[in-house]
């Protein structure tokens, strides 16, 4: 063999992180939500996330090669991610043909337009979402179909939606008394909502596991969920308080998705800042528009709207939340 | 019948009203500048090179037109031609200034001036010249890894794959100096461009002593002088073992080419002289570039 | 435990290769090519000529200018050569070359193996004396010790600081220094306290040397070095760096250039500089040799070498046995050195270690898309943006890198490190640095012709 002499400038040695690898990680991470998934409403819900991921890959290896004209990128992962996590948005019942029209707008307008992985200001799997949450409600409201038997055919959220409440202060909901939830259903995944929002207990062991390996940091999940509670507790207080003070922040962090999006959603490199103060400023943002929407707004879910909203504020964040330089305790100028 | 009738009512009166207003906004913020910028403008190439000196067409549009001596003011791009009508229609005198071409003066081929170790980080002249010499044992050579190609407005250059250098289509290049600036060895200069697109060069850069040169390339000028010597106009200079040919003293004789002993002086466009009465005249040349064999005169 | 507080990252330290490798005397060469230039500054004038006969520790080349440094003969012989050769990186440098004929010594130095603890010069004499002796900053980055010593009118130096952290991978020379060469180095550091007039010093060790940090303890304790003592820091790079180290052991930050250390009162100083400084002092002895590590997971053997300037590099990796295929020989760690392409160059006084990676490692991964991951700003240990300095550089956009303060990087290459998609973000980022600096002199030329 003949000796090779290699060049380059310094540093020699990598650490051995790659963008496959960190994908990877995700995927991993999701999989137990996917599992309890399964389990709960059936074996259509591997249907779905099949053809999403399948939409996903095969039209970023179709634009990258034959419309942008360059290699294919799907060796990174990146597309599994973005259709494992659309899977993730949508209800277990909805057509397939929807799912595939979802997968194209959240590749094709989500991510690619802008350049691909890395370039999007805005979540692909929210941008696929939330066209298929305007452009087809009905299906994209169905959670009768395939839901587990127990249950009726609205989540939760849309239950307490249309609740008011009454003179001593208790929510009065609409079929539902909040008093009357089974948080321990909410937390293993016996309840109505999109294929992967249910599993709590999934969910957040993925987020430990991506906590462990580095992928992502406290920062964001911690700020979304703490916003949300402390939101939560402060509305509780002004109708009454009493026990709904830990009701009413509990119930906010189980039902939606809340979790799926704090760990997995709003922690999407290229669309969140890059600095942990900015980190936290984007976290809080996103938990507090999500109450408000969930509890003022037309939508019995603000989540998606929440972190798209964030999303378009990163890079404002990231000019305002500089890392501060060292030697002076400042952050950089402008 | 109404609803219509009152559309077409709202609407002309709206845009009348905004009419108005941006008359007297434009008014109002009217900035005073001399028309002629604008026909100067146009009459420039409008590439934005900065070959010029300036930050792009419309700043050297404004210094021509200001400015009461132009001489020193020329467009590399458009050429005399156009200088002059300028120069004309502003009643002001042109530079003259003859054509000129970019030359890349590197003859190391990747034959000629075998690699010796494997370069592995970014690709961009600029970052291999911060911490070493490049990928051949010359430190004078061309890297190969086009700085000047992204550098070129006008697509005039590009990397011949097999040589592994960097090539200058003449009819292309406009001779802004984007190259000049960006190649980190100093390797491009612009120079006369003669008629048919003829050159004459010395491909070489190399300071070094004529030893250590042939070590690292066999094509690169060692500093022996029989060019020098051999010119009859006093065009070529050697210093630090290094030959150049003076454009405007040269009168293309190619007396030069044959005394080369590494063939470092390249020729465009003309072919060789015949050697000796005895050789044969030499096979009409296809390349745009020149590449004479070794000829030992010795 | 302490360490600096911002950035910085966590490389598998590779040190199990060389460290129990005892420093052994290196074979002298038989011809020496001695760089002119193997210090920040201006280069030596060459004080020999072409048939010359020197000896060893002979004065060869003459500082020009304060910040500059001496450099004598490694060895005794005939010059046989004052001419440019390449150096590691094939640049042709200034070289004088000696033809090794015996090993005859100036007899200044002394060279009894005692060891000298008493000193009674007055600072002024010692820095002198280590200016003779060029010595340099011998943890890579080559600044005249004597320079650094010479406190600035106006400031005052409270704690001197010995950098025993080593961080780079793979190099254990100072960790060898460190239990080798221990009374030596505490002498030195008992120099430079003099020196500077200040009462303590702290040796910063990182806590992956918990021998050395127990050696130099123990020989402190039962010498009696008065004011010394040794920090253990935890682990993590860039601690070599001068400004993480201050921060690590003071607690205190020191401002963006063009600042320097002793503006919080504290002077650094590498653990084999005082080992150099010691033997300038007490033993008249000028800088000509020190201790090199030559290491590498595929190498036949490793060692740590007490070698003289000047030998050929490729000897040294001749020694070690370079493994066939792909291979990438440096000049110091695998984060900062630089990668050789001549091995006929000689050893010059900033190199600590000779690293040769091979096989996959001497390659690097393919560059893919920026995901904005952020993982090179939490790295960084200057607190920079890594991803937006380089975009910069490339695109040329030479004032908003200014404006993001691209002059403050340290160039210790965390950034690429921890980079998931092999993006070679520092190869750029010191363009830009580089093209900064020059825009920042070039304005304040043009101030100063201005009054």
């Amino acid at each position: 063999m003949a000796t090779r002499l290699f060049a380059a400038p310094s540093p020699h040695i990598h650490g051995g992180e790659t963008t496959r690898r960190i994908m990877l990680d995700v995927i991993l991470a999701l999989m137990p939500a996917l599992a309890v998934s399964a389990y709960v409403m059936g074996w259509r819900v591997l249907f779905i996330t099949a053809v999403a991921v399948a939409g996903c890959v095969v039209f970023e290896y179709l634009i990258s090669r034959f419309l942008l004209k360059r290699g294919s990128t799907i060796g990174d992962l990146s597309a599994i991610v973005t259709g494992l996590l659309l899977a993730f948005n949508l209800p277990v019942g909805i057509p397939w043909w929807i799912v595939l029209i979802g997968a194209l707008i959240a590749i094709g307008v989500g991510k690619m337009t802008f350049g691909g992985l890395g370039c999007n200001p805005f979540n692909p799997a929210l941008t696929g979402r939330i066209f298929l949450l305007i452009a087809y409600p009905v299906q994209m409201t169905d959670w009768t179909t395939h839901a587990p038997d127990a249950l009726s055919g609205s989540t939760m959220l849309a239950e307490v939606k249309g609740s008011t409440y009454d003179a001593a202060g208790n929510i009065v909901l609409g079929n539902m008394n909040l008093t009357n939830v089974n948080f321990m259903d909410m937390f293993s995944g016996y309840m109505n909502g999109s294929m992967g929002e249910i599993a709590a207990l999934a969910l957040i062991l993925g987020g430990l596991y991506l906590l462990w390996r580095r992928v992502i940091s406290w920062h964001i999940p911690v700020a979304v969920l703490g916003t949300m509670a402390i939101f939560a507790v402060c509305v509780a207080l002004s109708i009454g308080g009493g026990e709904l003070c830990y009701q009413l922040p509990l119930f906010h962090i189980l039902a939606g998705g809340a979790l799926l999006g704090a760990i997995f959603m709003a922690t999407d490199y290229s669309t969140s800042p890059m600095t942990h103060k900015g980190m936290l400023i984007y976290g809080v943002g996103i938990g507090l528009i999500t109450m408000i929407i969930r509890l003022w707004g037309a939508y019995p879910e603000g989540m998606s709207f929440a972190i798209f909203i964030m999303n378009a504020a990163t890079p404002l964040i990231n000019k305002y939340c500089r890392p501060k330089r060292f030697g002076t305790g400042q952050t950089a100028k402008k | 019948m109404n609803t219509l009738v009152f559309t077409v009512l709202t609407l002309s009166v709206l845009g009348v009203l905004l009419a108005v207003i941006l008359y007297f906004v434009a008014q109002k913020f009217k900035v005073e500048e001399d028309p002629r910028i604008d026909e100067v403008e146009k009459m420039l190439p409008g590439a934005n090179c900065g070959g010029c000196g300036f930050a792009g067409c419309r700043a050297m549009s404004e210094a021509l037109v200001t400015r009461d001596n132009i001489s020193s003011l020329f467009c590399p791009v458009a050429g005399g031609e156009v200088m002059k009508s300028i120069a004309g229609y502003l009643g002001k005198a042109a530079a003259e200034k003859s054509p000129m071409v970019a030359t890349m003066r590197c003859g190391g081929t990747c034959e000629k001036r075998p690699k010796v170790n494997h370069y592995d980080g970014a690709l961009s002249c600029a970052v291999v010249n911060t911490f070493y010499v490049g990928e051949s044992a010359c430190a004078f050579g061309c890297i190969g890894y086009g700085d000047c190609v992204h550098a070129c407005k006008f697509g005039a250059l590009h990397i011949n794959e097999e040589t592994g250098l960097v090539e200058v289509d003449p009819d292309k290049c406009t001779a802004c100096g984007a190259c000049v600036k960006a190649c980190p060895k100093g390797l491009f200069e612009l120079r006369k461009k003669w008629p048919k697109n003829r050159a004459i060069y010395v491909a070489c850069r190399s300071k070094n002593r004529g030893s250590v040169v042939m070590k690292a390339c066999k094509a690169g000028c060692i500093g022996c002088g029989k060019c020098a010597k051999v010119c009859p106009f006093g065009a070529i200079t050697v210093d630090n073992y290094l030959a150049y040919i003076d454009p405007e003293k040269c009168k293309l004789c190619r007396k030069c080419v044959n005394e080369c002993p590494t063939g470092a002086i390249h020729i465009v466009n003309m072919e060789r002289l015949a050697l000796e009465p005895k050789a044969a005249p030499a096979a009409p040349k296809t390349e745009t570039v020149a590449e004479p064999k070794t000829a030992k005169t010795e | 435990m302490r360490t600096f507080p911002i950035g910085g990252i966590h490389p598998h330290d590779n040190k199990e290769w060389s460290k129990d490798k005892a420093i052994e005397v290196l074979e002298l060469p038989d011809e020496a090519k001695i760089a002119m230039i193997q210090h920040i500054g201006a280069p030596s004038t060459p004080v020999v000529q072409k048939g010359d006969k020197v000896l060893t520790g002979q004065l060869i080349g003459q500082a020009v200018g304060f910040v500059s440094a001496n450099i004598h003969s490694p060895i005794s012989g005939t010059v046989t050569a004052v001419d440019a050769y390449p150096n590691g990186q094939g640049q042709r440098r200034m070289m004088v070359v000696i033809k090794r004929e015996g090993d005859e010594w100036v007899d200044t130095i002394d060279r009894t193996p005692e060891h000298k603890r008493e000193c009674t010069l007055t600072p002024q004499e010692i820095v002198a004396k280590i200016k003779d002796a060029g010595i340099v900053g011998l943890g890579g980055a080559q600044f005249p010790t004597h320079v650094k010593l010479s406190i600035p009118d106006g400031q005052k130096a409270e704690v001197v600081i010995i950098n025993g952290v080593e961080c780079e991978p793979y190099l254990t020379s100072d960790y060898r220094t460190m239990l080798e060469r221990t009374e030596m180095m505490l002498t030195g550091v008992e120099i430079v306290m003099r020196a500077v007039g200040v009462k303590r010093a702290v040796i910063g060790v990182e806590n992956n040397k918990p021998d050395a940090i127990a050696h130099i303890r123990e020989v402190i304790k039962r010498d009696n070095y008065v004011g010394i003592e040794v920090m253990p820091l935890k682990m993590r790079y860039p601690q070599g760096g001068e400004k993480q180290l201050i921060a690590a052991v003071t607690g205190r930050q020191v401002a963006p250039p063009p600042a320097l250390p002793i503006s919080v009162g504290a002077v650094v100083c590498n653990v084999s500089t005082a080992v150099a400084i010691y033997e300038a002092v007490q033993k008249n002895k000028p800088l000509i040799e020190r201790v090199v590590t030559v290491t590498g997971k595929h190498l036949k053997t490793t060692h740590n070498y007490l070698a003289r300037f000047g030998t050929p590099v490729s000897r040294l990796f001749e020694l070690a046995g370079i493994p066939e295929g792909d291979v990438k020989l440096l000049n110091g760690g695998p984060m900062m050195g630089r990668a050789v392409v001549d091995i006929t160059a000689p050893l010059i006084k900033g190199c600590s270690g000779l690293t040769v990676l091979s096989g996959k490692e001497a390659a690097r991964g393919k560059e893919l898309q920026c995901i904005k991951c952020g993982k090179c700003v939490e790295a960084c240990p200057m607190g920079l943006e890594p991803y937006i300095l380089s975009k910069l550089a490339k695109l040329q956009k030479w004032d908003m890198a200014e404006e993001h303060n691209t002059v403050d990087c340290i160039e210790c290459g965390c950034c690429s490190y921890t980079c998931p998609s092999y993006l070679p973000l520092l190869d750029y980022i010191r363009i830009g640095k580089q093209t900064v600096m020059t825009n920042i002199r070039a304005r304040a030329a043009a101030n100063n012709n201005k009054k």
